[in-house]
């Protein structure tokens, strides 16, 4: 029996992944450095007009760069499916960052099932929205720049979902923040989009912070063991062989994870955890004595019955910790290895590992591990590690007394009276509610509108946003450990989901509309990832990127046809204004409609959102895993939020292209996109008809037991997570289905009615009657509340520190120079008038006697035989006086 | 022949100085200057005469590939360039900058040279001379992983300083470069010698060429600026030569020899309060350079009047020299002290430096004079690091340092570029240059992601190192975590302060008509800005490659101070002792200790031998004798 073993990921090595985030980048630094002579060039200025795209040279460049990290992607994807289940992830790694102590951090890439969707979605819907913004933004005298970054963001968007560890992917995750920012104040010359801008990136900053803290915890909690409740840093990450286990045993270990899931959902009670916890730091303990003690062959294990095996047999190793390590095999120091190492085959018996770290870091050792014969055994890192499948791997090891001793060890921590997992969980949901604009960070989202039409749909719908969704999902196995953070996330998600589906309400930016949209959609994701369903998390992040892209590209159409009769920016997206384009852009209309239908699921279901949607309400209906947040009532949140969506979308559509033209001009000057523009509407509105289908539909509808196809596909990455629903039936599911759809289509018919084609006249006027319009219309003053609240108070706390700088600090400084010259001045006032003055004095005295006496020396001869006289009178008078007194 | 032959050769450096003296002034007639030559000569004759015979003193055998005289090369290139610079005509200014320039550059290459060797444990290029026997001072100069990249920063930036003022300064160019060179040798001097009078030399000599250069080509108020930062700095010296002299003093009633050796005197196990006090008279004098929240507030000042050149070298390195000094000295000679203040020391480096550094930048008008609090803020990540004393923190500040020093002296050099063409600094002239100046636009929204720490940029490896490192800390205990989560809520403000700069200045519309023309960024300043943005990435992206160099050396350092914290603990209240290599490993056995023994042996390399410990009564008579 092998000491450890578990569901590992096996990996395969790729030398070419980093290509596509490369051209992505390369297309940036041309354009950034080329496109500005490149524009003024005249080269393809007919065939671009043609095209109705800006100049040629800058958009194939642009294009072409995304074209071929499309076609890459397509490949790598393709190898991925090729694989065997179990070995469905690439692993790419390129250079060492940081080796230090507890830190290990390499510039590692990898492609795993779950960023295979993300990066199909990015490339492709990337690909697409930059077709359509090269003909959006053709008159645009900044182009290349424009270009420069759009492609620069999609090089930080493919580091974050390619990103193999937490430093990687906090790259990208700052990268497509500072995109954000740039793309946000693209027209800089208006302050007010520049400082949309600063405050998307601010937002996110705060974000960020929450991010590196959630990170800090949880590596403070790998790296440290608690001995006797005191915290003992354990600086090293530890190297252990573990076992893969088979497929058929895989299964299995699935079986047992559920079996956990339900335990866990029995004991919900706190004190139980309590004891739960306890032991399990016990037992951590015990366990890394035995893994300490290991180095030096442990007797026990020695002594155990060896399985029989034919040496000569194949074994397999895989190591993929510590990029560039050199790993020397029993001591076989002319042929050592060098990590990754994946698949390579030692064979089966016993062998020991050194391996040299290089630098100040220490060698690590792993003595007499087992390989079982025609197994992959791994040298998984324990403690420490930031490799997001080192990580998921190092939670699912389990002990031969079929313990998962690291897992519980984590799960055992406690920090400021909570749990660790807990905080750090936490700590990186608060970066996600900053990415992905979710209560309370969400404020960044609409202002970031102020960006061009193009970069809303690309980053503030399909992509960046989704960042957080996408991380949260990419941790499944640390949040589904901590129910109570889960309960925050969904919590957060529908509370989310509902605030800004009622913003949506009476917004008449139709920008605005879909930016709370947005937000809302978001809440959904999170309900989603929340309440454990994180497959249908993605399913909805993706289904989401196509139709929301359609919606917002639409609006873009709406807006670029708009600016012939309104030449004001802001104008140009007021609904007011606009109706009945239906008859002048009739393309932009139907996808317009067609992503309505698929997002709002009224009233004709079966497009894409209805499917993600619809199992995002189910899971969330019947999920085990929010701890203090009932499932029903999420549920009711979400339901309301999508009745909600139904409203405000079906409202911003009949607005905008139903009823009667706003002005006149409209059916004279307004035309419908160039065909670049179009054509990228059609194909995602396509992909909203069928992306949902496709992906989501599942035999288990009619009673067959076949998954979704993209929950089967999402499973490897998902297996580690131990959740639990309820078995509600299929009856119920249907019940809760159909009857969502019905209040959806109740929701549209309202909204019909009130803007539909034969609205009345004073729509605006019978809106601002309803309660509470001015307060949702004002979006409920929250930004007003921040900049009364915490903004304010920086801005105070600032003015007294540096005033207080100015005149407290510098001012004892200063104060102590005025005293020293103060002292100085005393100090020579009374040397001079003092010391000197004494020296002075005798001086002057002895000048003004030796004026006086000299007086006296007249050299006449007649003065001195007066004083002669006087003198002998004087010594007379003297000699007089002594002789009278003496008698 | 021969014997004449030999005796010129012997007496080589008295026949140049004679042949200098005759030679280069040029006004006076030949006699005059064949009698100063003569007197030159015989001037240097009898400094040989009276030099100690004992040159050498026990050198350690140089490594292979180790030229032992180059970083006396180093320091003594400009210091000589200096001196010649005084006999340099001062009617061609053009001479003298690429004299200047040519001695800057060829002291970079040279000291590329550090790079070849393998930066292990332990010291290298080690150069030892007797300088003054009778009190154990000695000309110890050399480098290892946590000095390294010091030195190749000083040699990196002074350059660039240099080029930078040639453009914009036009008068007294000849006491320019003299400054500059002179700066140069002093800086390099004190991130280089291990002799603690040597470095107590270039740490003060270093004040005044900064005090000169501020002093002469500042701006308004410049005289009271100078002054300042020359008293500031000066009476924080004070405390500093006080109780290296009381720790001299405790080495030789050990010994019963003299040494002002950084390797000796670490030997020094003074008892608990004795060396507190000691450890605060070095710290403060450190602390100030830094500076260190409450000591900083002659940074703004200086910064606000100091030429563009010379605030690029005081920001880039002279600041470092600080930092520099407390892990190495203030940490290395009083690890115990050290480690029983970090806790308090780190709450002032959040409070006082991050937070409150970055609240007060905010709100400056003058963008130099913001530039210099950030500064403050930076610098409290730098000394956080030192203070949680963890490897990775130690690491991560010793990067963090580096990069300060790239990013801030950018961003100086960026502030000059428009100070030339406005000659104001104020933020409210000016708004919507990236119109008018793209290319310095970007140059400048690279350099603000660098100074707050986006990814991709240096300022993102060392901040993060820093932060993590601190949390894990032992030393912090449970203000660990606390101090590091506020270290990580600094990084949002510098986000703030940053961005509303960039907002306020390149964005919106073009308002101020004088700011309509401004030309872009000339040749040379693209040529100064280039290598620095170069840096930002480089480190950026790959920063193992400077880590890898320093690694061992902190890892060392950070083994041998909990080492003496132990035998420290141990000692309490006692009596002063020297620490032994017994008395550091008492714990360990094994090949643990092997190594911890290999590895403490080669930090001492170089090191003064102490003699065979005296008889038991002789210490007391050593006392009386001292006490007269």
């Amino acid at each position: 029996m092998p000491e450890y073993s578990g569901p590992l990921q096996n990996v395969e090595l790729s030398n070419t992944l980093w290509l596509i985030p490369l051209l992505p980048f390369l297309g940036a630094v041309l354009n950034a450095v080329l496109g500005w002579r490149l524009q003024r060039s005249p080269w393809g200025k007919e065939q671009a007009k043609k095209l109705h795209i800006g100049h040629l040279g800058v958009s194939s460049i642009a294009l072409g760069s995304m074209l071929i990290a499309f076609a890459m992607s397509v490949a790598q994807v393709a190898r991925v499916v090729s694989l065997p289940h179990d070995r469905r992830f690439l692993y790419n790694h390129l250079w060492q960052m940081v080796r230090v102590g507890t830190f290990d951090l390499s510039f590692d890439l990898s492609l795993d099932v779950m960023s295979s969707v993300m990066l199909l979605v990015v490339t492709g819907v990337g690909l697409l929205i930059h077709i359509y913004a090269a003909s959006y933004m053709e008159t645009e005298p900044s182009y290349w720049r424009f270009f420069s970054y759009f492609n620069l963001f999609i090089f930080s968007m493919l580091l974050l979902i390619l990103g193999d560890n937490f430093l990687v992917m906090f790259f990208g995750w700052e990268g497509v923040g500072l995109c954000s920012y740039l793309l946000i104040g693209f027209w800089y010359k208006d302050y007010k989009k520049a400082t949309a801008g600063m405050k998307a990136f601010l937002t996110n900053r705060v974000g960020d912070f929450g991010f590196i803290t959630g990170m800090m915890i949880l590596i403070w909690g790998l790296g440290g063991a608690w001995a006797s409740g005191e915290y003992v840093p354990d600086q090293l990450p530890r190297l252990v062989a573990v076992t893969v286990d088979d497929a058929a045993h895989a299964e299995h270990g699935n079986a047992t994870g559920s079996h956990d899931a339900h335990e866990k959902a029995s004991g919900h009670d706190k004190a139980d955890s309590h004891d739960k916890a306890d032991s399990h730091s016990k037992a951590d303990a015990h366990d890394k004595a035995d893994a300490h003690g290991k180095d030096k062959a442990d007797p026990r294990a020695k002594g155990k019955k060896e399985q029989s095996f034919v040496p000569g047999d194949p074994a397999y190793l895989t190591f993929t910790a510590f990029g560039g390590a050199k790993v020397i095999v029993d001591n076989n120091t002319t042929q050592p290895l060098y990590a990754p190492i994946v698949h390579h085959n030692v064979g089966a018996g016993r062998h020991t590992f050194k391996v040299i770290m290089g630098g100040a870091t220490e060698d690590l050792e792993v003595a007499n591990a087992m390989f079982q014969p025609n197994k992959e055994t791994h040298l998984a890192a324990i403690g420490p590690v930031l490799s997001f499948h080192n990580l998921s791997d190092q939670m699912a090891i389990r002990n031969d007394k079929g313990v998962q001793p690291f897992k519980e060890g984590l799960a055992g921590k406690r920090l400021w009276g909570l749990s660790l997992i807990t905080l750090a969980c936490i700590g990186f949901f608060i970066g996600a509610t900053g990415k992905s604009a979710q209560i309370p960070l969400y404020v960044w989202l609409p202002d970031a509108m102020a960006g061009p039409t193009p970069v809303s749909a690309l980053i503030h719908a399909a992509t960046m946003v989704t960042a957080g969704v996408y991380m949260v999902a990419r941790l499944n196995f640390l949040f589904s450990m901590s129910p109570t953070a889960c309960g925050i996330v969904a919590m957060t998600g529908a509370a989310t989901a509902l605030f800004a589906a009622s913003i949506g309400f009476f917004q008449y930016d139709i920008k605005k509309v879909l930016a709370y949209s947005t937000v809302s959609q978001l809440g959904f994701m999170f309900i989603a990832v929340g309440v454990g369903a994180y497959w249908a998390g993605i399913f909805h992040l993706m289904t989401h990127a196509f139709f929301k892209a359609c919606l917002f590209l639409g609006s873009g159409s709406v807006i670029h046809g708009m600016h012939a009769v309104e030449h004001d920016a802001d104008r140009a997206q007021d609904m007011r204004i606009m109706g009945g384009l239906k008859a002048v852009m009739p393309l932009t209309r139907r996808t317009y409609q067609i992503a309505c239908l698929a997002i709002t699921a009224a009233p004709i279901p079966l497009f894409a959102g209805f499917w993600s949607k619809d199992e995002i309400l189910w899971k969330a209906f019947t999920t085990q895993n929010t701890g203090w947040a009932p499932g029903p009532l999420i549920y009711l949140m979400g339901l309301a939020a999508a009745l909600g969506t139904s409203f405000y979308m079906w409202r911003s559509y009949y607005l905008t292209f139903e009823g009667k033209p706003a002005t006149k001009d409209i059916p004279k000057k307004v035309h419908e996109s160039p065909n670049a523009m179009t054509w990228v509407l059609a194909t995602l509105a396509f992909l909203s008809t069928f992306g949902g289908v496709v992906f989501g539909f599942s035999s288990h509808f009619y009673g067959g037991h076949g998954e979704p196809l993209l929950e089967e596909w999402l499973h490897p990455a998902l297996r580690h997570a131990q959740v639990a629903f309820q078995d509600q039936g299929l009856a119920m599911e249907h019940a809760l289905m159909w009857g969502s759809v019905g209040l959806a289509i109740l929701s549209w018919r309202l909204a019909k009615k009130r803007y539909g084609p034969d609205r009345p006249k004073n729509w605006e006027e019978l809106e601002s009657k309803l309660p509470m319009f001015q307060l949702i219309h004002d979006k409920y003053r929250i930004d007003e509340l921040y900049q009364a609240t915490v903004i304010r108070a920086v801005l105070v706390l600032r003015l007294v520190l540096r005033d207080m700088d100015k005149y407290v600090v510098d001012g004892i400084v200063n104060a102590t120079g005025v005293a020293t010259r103060a002292t100085a001045f005393v100090n020579g006032a009374i040397d001079k008038y003092l010391v000197d003055g004494a020296v002075n004095l005798v001086a002057g005295v002895t000048l003004r006697a030796g004026n006086r006496i000299r007086q006296v020396q007249t050299g006449r001869i007649q003065s001195y035989a007066y004083g002669l006289l006087g003198g002998v009178a004087a010594l007379a008078l003297l000699q007089f006086l002594i002789r009278y007194y003496a008698r | 022949m021969n014997a004449t032959l030999g005796a010129m050769i012997d007496l080589w450096p008295a026949i140049l100085a004679g042949a200098v003296g005759a030679l280069v002034p040029r006004k006076p007639s030949t006699w005059q200057r064949a009698g100063i030559g003569v007197i030159a000569a015989l001037l240097v004759l009898f400094v040989m005469k009276l030099w100690p015979d004992a040159a050498v003193a026990a050198a350690p055998s140089a490594p292979s590939g180790e030229w032992p005289h180059l970083l006396t090369f180093l320091i003594g290139l400009p210091l000589a360039g200096a001196i010649l610079m005084l006999f340099m005509p001062r009617q061609s200014p053009g001479l003298l900058r690429a004299m200047t320039m040519g001695i800057l550059l060829v002291d970079l290459v040279a000291s590329l040279w550090l790079l070849t060797v393998p930066m292990g444990v332990g010291w290298h290029f080690v150069s030892v001379h007797d300088w003054i026997p009778a009190l154990g001072i000695r000309w110890h100069v050399a480098v290892d992983g946590m000095s390294l990249w010091l030195v190749l920063l000083t040699t990196f930036i002074t350059p660039i300083a240099a080029y930078v003022s040639f453009g914009s300064i036009g008068t007294r160019i000849k006491d320019l470069c003299f400054s500059l060179l002179l700066l140069q040798a002093a800086m390099l001097g004190v991130f280089l010698s291990l002799d603690m009078f040597l470095f107590y030399v270039f740490w003060e000599l270093a004040l005044v060429p900064m005090y000169v250069m501020i002093g002469v080509w500042g701006s308004a108020d410049k005289i009271k600026a100078a002054l300042k930062f020359f008293l500031y700095t000066m009476g924080g010296s004070v405390l500093l030569l006080a109780a290296l002299l009381y720790l001299v003093h405790t080495y030789s009633k050990l010994t019963g020899t003299m040494s002002f050796d950084y390797l000796a005197l670490n030997k020094v196990l003074l008892p608990k309060h004795v060396q507190m006090m000691c450890f605060w008279g070095f710290a403060i004098a450190f602390f100030v350079k830094v500076p260190l929240f409450p000591l900083h507030t002659w940074l703004p000042d200086a910064h606000v009047q100091a030429p563009t050149g010379g605030s690029i070298i005081l920001a880039a390195i002279l600041l470092k020299m600080g930092t520099y000094a407390y892990m190495r000295f203030g940490m290395g000679l009083f690890p115990f002290a050290a480690g029983l203040q970090s806790a308090t020391l780190a709450g002032v480096a959040v409070f006082g430096g991050i937070l409150y550094g970055a609240l007060c930048s905010w709100k400056q008008d003058d963008l130099k004079r913001l530039v210099a609090y950030s500064s403050v803020a930076h610098l409290g990540y730098v000394m956080l690091g030192l203070f949680a004393g963890t490897q990775a923190s130690m690491q991560g500040s010793l990067l963090q340092q580096i990069n300060h020093g790239v990013s801030t002296g950018a961003l100086f050099l960026l502030v000059g570029v428009i100070y030339d063409r406005r000659h104001t600094r104020t933020i409210t002239e000016f708004g919507g240059l990236a119109k008018v100046m793209p290319v310095y636009t970007v140059v400048f929204v690279i350099i603000t992601m660098a100074s707050i720490g986006v990814p991709g940029t240096n300022g993102f490896v060392g901040e993060f190192m820093v932060i993590m490192g601190t949390y894990g800390s032992l030393r912090l205990g449970k203000f660990g975590g606390v101090d590091a989560v506020l270290a990580a809520a600094g990084v949002i403000l510098a986000a703030i302060y940053m961005l509303s700069v960039v907002q306020r200045v390149f964005f919106g519309p073009l308002k101020n008509p004088k700011n309509r023309d401004l030309p872009d960024l000339n040749v040379r300043e693209t040529l100064a800005l280039a290598p620095l943005v170069i840096m930002v990435f480089v480190i950026g992206l790959f920063p193992s490659v400077l880590l890898s160099r320093s690694a061992a050396a902190v890892s060392a350092f950070e083994m041998r101070n909990r080492l003496v914290w132990m035998s420290a603990q141990e000692l309490g209240e006692g009596e002063p002792k020297l620490v032994t290599q017994d008395m550091l490993l008492e714990g360990a056995s094994g090949s643990a200790r092997e190594g911890m023994a290999n590895t403490l042996d080669e930090m001492d390399r170089g090191a003064p031998v102490i003699p065979p410990p005296p008889a038991a009564d002789k210490p007391a008579a050593d006392k009386k004798e001292a006490s007269k």
